[in-house]
């Protein structure tokens, strides 16, 4: 039996089962809000072109739009000015292997859900390896903060100061990038940077180190509690945008049971 | 004495709706120059330029000297009341089903005799003022009002027909984010509305208005966004078969011409919802709206538009923003006509500068919120068309309407060279 | 201004009044053929005989008397189209007679008529005329019941006419109408009948109102020696005026353009009011009929509500007045309206009036009034016949 027919039948048995990391795409669904004077994200939206009547008799389709970081999106290092030369750093060139991969989970979640400020520290790390072992190099991280079960306001958390969620340190993201190699860095908030990141040096810390090092983020990420701290298997290819700098995407993981 | 309007009962869910009927339309080009007037409030009649006679009705030359130089200009609208009739049966069914009607004939304090409706409180062979207002043919109509004001006048029913009165009406106010918002929604609840309903775009962003309107009464925040067309088509499947008079003061403004900006997100933005946003209200609040025009004391009766006036001709400075204006303000003429069969009125306020966070480097004078509320109530009171909010406004539709290539041409300074 | 030429050597006769319906579904080319039919049968001639046709109709459309010569078969040498209304019948009987004298026809056809739809009425007052369009409709559309109660209000806060004061006239005609077969009203009307009507347009009431309805009327001018030669009883015209928008400063009317041609008139005819023997006015409102007795000189003006308190207004009366019961009772039919009375007057001074016959009728007087262009009627006519023998 090859590796797939192995694959293949555990899918069938439900040994491997697939988690849908994927948020919808919902015209509602809150997006980064940056000062009104810059350029804004735009919001997911479609508009319907037919459904089965005059404007054509016997399909319904939408014509949809929207920006690369709405929604469940994938970030490719082009995303950043850190980023913007790396080689391969738009996501029609990114090579498709890094698209599949391993994911390790680090549980923040109770800590989030006593502050929503909750940072990433490399002492958050530590303690994950002391208890799963070191964070294998090439592979996705995800930070679990439950913050995908919140909605609405609570969800983008904005006030007057700017948003408020969790998010790593710049020491706690160099220590993924540099010390562990890893592919990418994915959260179940807005962007993956917490919501104060701004205030960092440099700003925006996750962004400025993940991409300036040819790695990936995942953001706004769904279901994060129904993996498994290491063992999952992520699949997360972005759309093939010429020249983007990221992508709406479905992100699935294999788990095994 | 005019009775007060009482607020209408519920509605009886097995009573068809009213439909709507119209007084007649049909005018001669003439005859138009009322209406042109009655949109913006003015009583206004026809003079000779070379003899002076002031005529009436509207013709094509001087009925005393045969020159063909008329000219549309106000004049006094005081006269006497010389003869009046109740019309008690009619052949046109707008009337028909609004009868007794009281009309009259009205010598002018400047000459010429004209049939007239009559307000309930005008005495026979009294003094009148009268009023040049659009009725729901959207034309210019007379209207013999009391010299002095009386109770509850404008609760007399041929009066409020030639409004849009907010009183016991339902109004949708479509943009919370508006900074004009809060100021407009208590303006429209001194002025009787029932109900305020604020259309909240992208509620998980929270903004000071929410707090501002959050403890007003007989208001409600529902979620509207105008740039997404299945949330508008939500709330008027919600709120539409009740909303009398809806309110688009959602506005996307970003300073900048063409070449200052360098790409066309923010002019994306402003089209969306300056431009596509008033269409996608008006697909899924229009029909609702149409079909409403004839259902009694809180009929639909206005879709109003809140403008720049360099909608008319572009200030650079904001060129993009106003190039949104001026194709929201062409589909307001597209509007007023595909309305036009119910009578749903199309008012659109047309404001210089507003005095908002977009406009901090011009200097004054700029629109306040409170003038902007005050212009858009008493313009639907007054049944207008065009409103002109501001002295900036009334300035460059005075300089637009002596020579549009004039205006433009000043609004397109280069500054001056070495 | 010269003194008018006389109508010496010019006759009228053959009158004919096709019976009024109050709706029709032939067209007003067919009650037009159905008049001049009958007048041209009255007389004995055949539609070759004619040489001038002249029409009034408001229902035509999109025809006018060109059309209808090809519709009817005739080839006039004079052709008119008087589109005056309620002065149509005067109008159209005066440029005949002067083609007559003329010669530029030797036999003038005048004939109106109109149908009735269900929906004519409201198509008419649609498209009645541009200052009534852009004017007066729009305040309640009540068309001419609304004018015409405008100056009835004026005309009674004015001269302190009351409301039995036209009930008079009403209920006069209605007696008389019942005399005359060809009327749409069959049934007797009472002054209390009239105060209790339903009201229309303040203060006029239904039976102030005439009832549209269908027919058509017709007469034939030719020369004197003509129709005696046929041996027609005919009439002779003492005198003809119209006058169009006259007393244009009057901020209402109160008096129409009689005023200033009545004494020419009379002077042409060589009587005065005393020497009328019956009187036939537009009566669209009996308002209308009541001014042009004053506006014509058999009342000063204010005095017309005491003169028709004093005057018995029937066909046996002292005052005989709308002897076929005007269009009050016999009806309106449109155009025919304005031709009602001439007709009616024309049988009269021939003693071929039957039921209706005013006894020794010699003179008759006949008026018209028409065309509400805005807030008054613009068209004024009058005529007096005198019986011509046979």
């Amino acid at each position: 039996m090859t590796v797939l027919d192995t694959l293949v039948s555990g899918l069938s048995s439900g040994a491997v089962e697939i988690v849908d990391l994927t948020h919808t795409l919902d015209p509602d669904f809150p997006v980064i809000v940056l000062p009104p004077e810059f350029g804004q994200c735009a919001r997911f939206r479609m508009e319907e072109v037919s459904a089965y009547d005059h404007r054509g008799p016997a399909w319904k389709w939408h014509n949809i739009s929207m920006s690369e970081h709405t929604g469940t999106h994938f970030d490719a290092p082009s995303h950043w000015i850190s980023g913007k030369d790396v080689a391969l750093g738009s996501v029609d060139e990114i090579p498709m292997q890094a698209f599949v991969g391993p994911a390790v989970v680090i549980d923040c979640s109770s800590e989030a859900l006593a502050n929503e400020d909750f940072e990433l520290t490399p002492g958050v790390i530590a303690a994950f390896e002391a208890k799963h072992g070191r964070i294998p190099a090439d592979s996705w991280v995800l930070m679990r903060t439950d913050w995908s079960k919140r909605s609405g306001a609570d969800y983008l958390n904005m006030r007057d100061d700017g948003p408020h969620s969790p998010g790593p340190t710049p020491e706690g993201i160099r220590f993924l990038v540099e010390e562990r190699d890893i592919r990418g860095f994915g959260t179940e908030t807005i962007g993956t940077d917490a919501g104060q990141g701004a205030h960092y040096a440099p700003p925006y810390p996750a962004h400025y180190y993940l991409h300036g090092a040819g790695k990936y983020g995942l953001q706004c990420l769904n279901n994060l509690d129904q993996l498994p701290a290491t063992g999952a298997v992520l699949m997360a290819a972005p759309l093939k945008i010429k020249n983007g700098t990221g992508s709406p995407l479905r992100v699935l993981a294999m788990v095994s049971k | 004495m005019t009775q007060p309007l009482q607020p209408p009962p519920k509605k009886n869910p097995q009573k068809r709706t009213q439909s709507s009927t119209r007084p007649p339309e049909t005018r001669s080009r003439a005859a138009l120059g009322l209406s042109a007037a009655a949109a913006e409030g003015r009583f206004a009649l026809q003079v000779c330029q070379e003899c002076f006679a002031v005529q009436y009705p509207p013709r094509d030359v001087c009925r005393a000297c045969l020159s063909p130089e008329l000219a549309w200009q106000d004049q006094s609208p005081s006269g006497t009341l010389l003869a009046e009739t109740t019309v008690r049966t009619s052949t046109k069914l707008y009337f028909r089903d609004r009868t007794p009607w009281r009309m009259g004939s009205v010598q002018l304090d400047v000459g010429p005799v004209v049939l007239c409706h009559v307000h309930g409180d005008c005495q026979s062979g009294s003094k009148v003022t009268l009023l040049n207002r659009l009725d729901a043919a959207g034309q210019g109509v007379l209207l013999a009002v009391p010299e002095e004001r009386t109770d509850h006048m404008e609760d007399n029913p041929q009066l409020r027909a030639l409004s849009a009165d907010p009183k016991h009406r339902r109004i949708l106010v479509t943009d919370l984010r508006n900074p004009n918002t809060p100021a407009l929604v208590k303006a429209l609840l001194d002025a009787g509305a029932a109900t305020v309903f604020v259309g909240e775009s992208e509620s998980w962003r929270p903004h000071d208005n929410r707090r501002a309107l959050a403890d007003l009464e007989n208001v409600e925040t529902l979620p509207l966004d105008v740039t997404d067309v299945a949330s508008v088509q939500k709330l008027a499947g919600e709120i539409g078969g009740k909303t009398d008079i809806l309110i688009n003061t959602a506005r996307f403004v970003r300073p900048g011409g063409v070449l200052e900006r360098g790409d066309t997100a923010f002019a994306r933005e402003e089209m969306e919802t300056n431009y596509l946003g008033l269409m996608r209200l008006a697909q899924a609040f229009g029909p609702g709206m149409c079909a409403r025009t004839g259902d009694g004391i809180n009929s639909a009766v206005a879709w109003v538009n809140i403008l720049s006036v360099h909608a008319l001709s572009n200030a650079p400075d904001f060129g993009c923003f106003t190039a949104s204006n001026a194709a929201a303000y062409s589909l307001s003429q597209s509007l007023r006509g595909e309305f036009r069969g119910s009578g749903l009125r199309v008012m659109n306020v047309f404001t210089g500068p507003t005095d908002d966070e977009w406009h901090q480097a011009l200097p004054p004078p700029k629109v306040s919120a409170v003038a902007m509320a005050r212009a858009v109530v008493s313009g639907l009171q007054q049944g207008l068309e065009d409103v002109w909010c501001g002295d900036v406004a009334k300035e460059i539709r005075d300089r637009w309407r002596r020579d549009p290539k004039v205006l433009e041409r000043e609004l397109t300074q280069g500054g001056e060279g070495a | 201004m010269g003194r008018r030429a006389s109508y010496d050597g010019v006759a009228v006769t053959a009158p004919f009044s096709a019976p009024y319906q109050r709706y029709s579904i032939e067209t007003a080319h067919w009650w037009i053929a159905k008049a001049l039919r009958g007048s041209l049968q009255a007389a004995g001639l055949k539609p070759s005989d004619l040489e001038g046709f002249s029409v009034a109709s408001f229902t035509l459309f999109p025809d006018t008397a060109v059309g209808l010569t090809q519709h009817l078969g005739l080839v006039p040498r004079w052709l008119d189209h008087i589109p005056m209304g309620g002065a149509s019948g005067v109008v159209a009987l005066r440029r005949a007679a002067r083609a007559v004298q003329a010669g530029d026809a030797n036999i003038v056809a005048c004939v109106a008529g109109d149908t009735n739809h269900i929906d004519s009425f409201r198509n008419m007052l649609s498209s009645f005329s541009r200052f009534a369009q852009d004017a007066s409709f729009p305040y309640g559309y009540g068309g001419p019941n609304a004018n015409f109660a405008l100056l009835t209000d004026r005309y009674m806060r004015e001269y302190g006419a009351i409301r039995e004061d036209f009930g008079r006239i009403c209920v006069a005609q209605r007696k008389n109408a019942l005399k005359y077969p060809n009327a749409v009203m069959k049934k007797p009307l009472t002054m209390d009948d009239y105060l209790a009507a339903r009201p229309i347009a303040d203060p006029i009431a239904l039976f102030d109102c005439v009832m549209p309805c269908a027919g058509s009327e017709a007469f034939l001018v030719m020369s004197v020696e003509e129709a005696m030669k046929r041996k027609l009883p005919f009439a002779t015209i003492g005198g003809t005026i119209e006058r169009h928008n006259a007393h244009a400063e009057d901020p209402i009317q109160l008096r129409g353009g009689w005023t200033l041609d009545k004494d020419e008139l009379y002077a042409m005819a060589d009587c005065s009011p005393g020497d009328v023997d019956l009187l036939q006015t537009y009566d669209d409102y009996p308002v209308i009929s009541m001014m042009q007795m004053e506006d014509l000189g058999f009342c000063e003006k204010g005095e017309g509500p005491d003169f028709v308190r004093k005057k018995d207004l029937t066909v046996d009366g002292d005052f005989p007045h709308n002897t076929s019961g005007g269009q009050l009772s016999a009806g309106q039919a449109g155009a025919a309206g304005g031709f009602l009375g001439l007709v009616e007057a024309l049988r009269q001074v021939t003693g071929t009036a039957g039921d209706t016959q005013v006894s020794d009728a010699r003179v008759a007087m006949v008026s018209g009034f028409g065309m509400i262009n805005y807030d008054r009627g613009v068209c004024s006519s009058a005529a007096i016949l005198k019986s011509g023998g046979a």
